[in-house]
């Protein structure tokens, strides 16, 4: 049972929140009158637990968002030292700087050795100004890419974690050449020679995402959202009003459901009960287990063979209608 | 003195008429006794008709047939005004001659995206009032005798915007380049991926990407002309990869819009920021082209590669 200092709760979580508090109150009386709760205490703590299925069970499109952001979510890092061993993090793109929102480094994944990298975001204020919120600059992506022709030449795979509200729009950002850093890395990871494994971890949001997110598969966890644009932007520009993000989430049909019925990820990676907030431990040994059987099934292809399935894969996503052809001369 | 205009990019991404912003009210000396003039100025730059047409840059008023002659730049400030693939296709292939490519692929409402419109009924509405079947058309044709083929976008259609069917047109035109060895040029002027497609129009530049490494690997050229407004993901995509990344002058390119980053670090950004002269000199661009110069530009630059 997760402890419950310090946890921070969702409006919709506030129901949870309501039995963690009864929970204390018991746990008080119990300690003052010397009574024996608990088993009343157990009863909550499961009806703690019938809870979170409940309001998982019923999540909005725009829940799961906020789920995704949410405080106690599990970042990058946690992730990386509870599913790897031995990792080394490797900083700086050789040019400009180190970018606190990219991290990445070597590290072994049941003794084989791999190069992890991913968006990360701060845990208090200080920290989030530092990783600036999970958006990279441009030499974050070049620091991604550095590490994955580092990964290349040695013949290690990639495994790379997203979670990002979208490359930062600044004004060195720009000056720097956001749009190509996030090109030529789409474009390198397409003919990468070593397998990639990507996975939606938390926000995965547009550019800032697909920068370090072309690969042979994708995963998405299952309370992530990943699409073209965040909703509230969407909402801004479609809508012309930062208060229609729930259907705006709803309408960009983002969640992991959505994106797997699309065919545009491969797989969901399940959560804990009620997120992965609840248990850090229980999440990453899941998404080991998924990101180690999808390494597993595309690491015996050949080189050549994976880079032409990825340029087929993308190859096939998109919709349109096509009508017989009328031959059309200009003269 | 120069003119910054200033405008929504986003806005056109909805594929709307933009109003005109309300601006500051000014004590009046004359009151309008009837609405006289309804088109917005974004209409007016986009497709300059009537008898005069006005420099937005900088007021400079001459004829339309004028423009047109002068390839709709303005004689007196080489202001670049916004033209679509027909007016590119004229200007650059021989006499006007041309084949358009893949014209029967045609959007679909695949995900019924409803915002303040529903989108396949934003579709037909457009459809109905322009010529234009969706935001990218291909063509091949001769340049000064060499055959090559372009992909130009309109910028009339949802902003310019890529989704699946650009994404698609774009990699047919690649497929075609291989098959005939032909040097490819890709027109750019888009605000950015087309929202009503949702991450079916992101994962298109994951696509495009793809094909674009094909071209590499038959060792065909590449070339991506980036004209006002280049923005998102055309710029975080096939704009910026091109073997030659060239640009009009005084385009608007980046990746984030202008409204979005002075909204981010809240001061106002630096004259000339994002500009076409800006990108060139940060190292971004190979050159910055005149649109007069463009087609014997790109001649002499096929005849270098092929020699």
């Amino acid at each position: 049972m997760p402890q419950y200092p310090n946890r921070q709760f969702l409006d919709f979580e506030q129901p949870i929140k309501t039995l963690y508090e009864e929970i204390e109150k018991l746990k008080h009386t119990a300690e003052k009158s010397k009574i024996d709760m608990t088993d009343s205490i157990s009863k909550l703590e499961d009806a703690i637990i019938t809870k979170r299925k409940e309001i998982t069970e019923h999540l909005t499109p725009w829940q799961r968002v906020q789920l995704s952001r949410h405080p106690d979510r599990p970042y990058t890092s946690k992730y990386i030292h509870k599913i790897f061993s031995n990792f080394i993090e490797l900083h700086g793109d050789r040019n400009v700087k180190d970018d606190k929102a990219m991290v990445g480094g070597f590290a072994q994944l049941n003794d084989e050795t791999v190069m992890v990298i991913g968006q990360q975001k701060g845990i208090n204020t200080k920290t989030r100004q530092q990783r600036n919120f999970g958006m990279a600059n441009p030499e974050g992506y070049r620091k991604a890419l550095r590490l994955m022709k580092l990964a290349e030449k040695f013949n290690k795979p990639v495994i790379c974690l997203i979670d990002t509200p979208g490359a930062y729009p600044g004004l060195e950002a720009e000056e720097r050449g956001q749009g190509e850093a996030i090109a030529r890395n789409i474009y390198e990871m397409i003919r990468l020679k070593v397998p990639i494994v990507i996975v939606i971890i938390g926000e995965g949001a547009s550019g800032g995402a697909l920068g370090i997110g072309v690969g042979d598969k994708t995963l998405m966890m299952e309370n992530t959202w990943y699409t073209v644009i965040s909703p509230e932007s969407c909402s801004s520009i479609l809508w012309r009003s930062w208060d229609k993000k729930e259907i705006a989430a709803e309408q960009l049909r983002l969640t992991a459901t959505d994106m797997k019925g699309f065919g545009l990820v491969d797989e969901i990676v399940p959560e804990p009960i009620g997120g992965a907030h609840w248990d850090y431990d229980e999440a990453a040994t899941i998404l080991k287990q998924h990101i180690a059987t999808a390494l597993q099934e595309i690491k015996p292809l050949r080189a050549e063979q994976r880079i032409t399935n990825r340029i087929e894969k993308y190859g096939k996503m998109g919709f349109w209608n096509e009508v017989p052809i009328t031959e059309n001369n200009h003269q | 003195m120069k003119k910054e205009r200033e405008e929504d990019l986003d806005q056109n991404l909805t594929g709307e008429e933009t109003a005109n912003p309300a601006g500051e009210i000014k004590p009046k000396w004359y009151s309008r006794i009837r609405q006289g003039i309804t088109t917005s100025t974004a209409d007016k730059k986009e497709t300059p008709e009537g008898l005069w047409s006005k420099c937005p840059q900088c007021n400079f008023i001459c004829t339309t047939s004028e423009l047109r002659e002068n390839l709709f730049v303005c004689s007196k400030c080489n202001y670049h005004h916004r033209i679509g693939s027909e007016e590119y296709f004229e200007i650059i292939f021989d006499n006007n001659t041309y084949t358009e490519l893949f014209d029967n692929i045609q959007s679909k409402d695949f995900l019924n995206f409803t915002d303040l419109k529903n989108y396949q009924k934003r579709l037909d509405e457009i459809h109905s009032k322009t010529d234009l079947k969706d935001s990218m058309r291909v063509a091949v044709g001769k340049i000064n005798g060499e055959e090559m083929v372009i992909a130009c976008m309109d910028f009339e259609f949802i902003g310019g915007s890529l989704g699946s069917v650009m994404g698609e047109k774009f990699s047919r035109a690649v497929d075609y380049c291989i098959e005939h060895k032909l040097p490819y040029l890709v027109i750019s002027k888009s605000g950015g991926a087309r929202m009503m497609e949702s991450a079916f129009s992101l994962m298109q530049l994951a696509k495009t990407s793809g094909k674009l490494s094909q071209l590499s690997d038959a060792q065909l050229p590449y070339i991506s002309l980036l004209t006002d407004p280049t923005f998102g993901g055309i710029s975080a995509s096939f704009g910026m990869l091109g073997d030659l990344n060239i640009a009009e002058p005084g385009a608007l390119i980046g990746f984030a819009g202008p409204r979005v980053i002075k909204e981010t670090i809240k001061k106002d950004l630096p004259e000339g920021f994002q500009r076409s002269e800006f990108l060139l000199e940060h190292g971004f661009l190979d050159f910055i082209v005149d649109r007069k110069q463009l087609k014997e530009k790109l001649h002499k630059l096929i005849v270098l590669f092929k020699g």
